[in-house]
């Protein structure tokens, strides 16, 4: 497969509860527009929502970024601080540190990482309190039809 | 169960996507929260909620949910509505409660659809289960 890689750069703006999501399917539009199979734009899109609504509800702001190969769909979401503060809770299903009014717009429900995880092939967060998280997602794209 | 029956039996009313009444739809989920929905599974899940805010078309968009029942009385968001329209997302609004939209909706034959376990952390497996 000899196609055009594609890269797709977006900003999340912190607190901008309103718009969440908009990005992750804007995503999903491009990679579909742009023939990736159905499964991985899936997976691919609740990686990039996780993401995006973690960016919004706990950072200071962000990008996240999509990188399209032949075998590969790479996420990376970078934000600028403040970082996590315990990291292995946060992977945990279930843990959120998400305030109570967060809850009343359907976020905390403490699956963001575990999500981003079931979903991703490859997962990495680098993250420390007083910096920022970096997290690289790669989902493989395979011919066999594994569709979740 | 096609759209338009769906609306009859659970005494709702459809604000966007009138053009898609007679499509079918084969399974339901309730969640509340953004994430746990992002753990539903199959195509043609309609969504059963108390969200109100555009988020819910958001993940409905992501996830190809093909209908949305907004529960309990609960008024969408201006946004909500908008970004259906725009989606083109079909939007019931019923009264009646989550617990009992489903029940009648699982009684007139809709299915559950399968999710995603999370046992712990260390779990590599993606388990389903029925």
């Amino acid at each position: 497969m000899d196609e055009q890689k594609l890269r797709l750069v977006y900003r999340v703006k912190p607190m901008d509860l309103a718009s969440a999501g908009s990005v992750s399917s804007q995503i999903k539009v491009e990679l579909q527009r742009s023939g990736i199979e159905d499964d991985v734009v899936r997976r691919v899109g609740i990686i990039c929502f996780e993401a995006e609504m973690n960016m919004i509800l706990y950072s200071v702001g962000g990008k996240l970024k999509v990188e399209v190969n032949s075998d590969k769909v790479e996420i990376f979401a970078e934000d600028e601080g403040p970082g996590i503060e315990d990291l292995n809770a946060a992977m945990e299903p279930g843990f959120s540190t998400a305030p109570p009014w967060a809850q009343d717009y359907g976020f905390g429900a403490g699956m963001g990482f575990p999500n981003m995880k079931l979903n991703s092939d490859v997962l990495e967060v680098d993250s420390k309190p007083g910096t920022g998280t970096k997290i690289r997602s790669v989902v493989y794209r395979r011919n066999t039809d594994e569709t979740c | 169960m096609k759209i338009r029956e769906i609306v009859e039996k659970i005494d709702g009313k459809l604000i966007t996507g009138e053009e898609k009444l007679d499509e079918d739809v084969a399974r339901g989920f309730a969640a509340d929260l953004l994430s746990d929905v992002l753990a539903l599974t199959e195509e043609s899940t309609c969504l059963i909620t108390g969200i109100t805010g555009p988020q819910a078309v958001r993940v409905a968009e992501v996830l190809n949910i093909p209908l949305i029942i907004i529960a309990r009385g609960k008024q969408p968001s201006k946004a909500l509505v908008e970004a259906a329209k725009v989606a083109s997302i079909p939007v019931i609004l019923t009264d009646k409660t989550v617990f009992e939209t489903c029940g009648i909706l699982y009684s007139n034959g809709m299915k559950p659809c399968k999710i995603k376990i999370f046992q712990s952390v260390s779990d590599e497996s993606d388990s389903f289960k029925d």
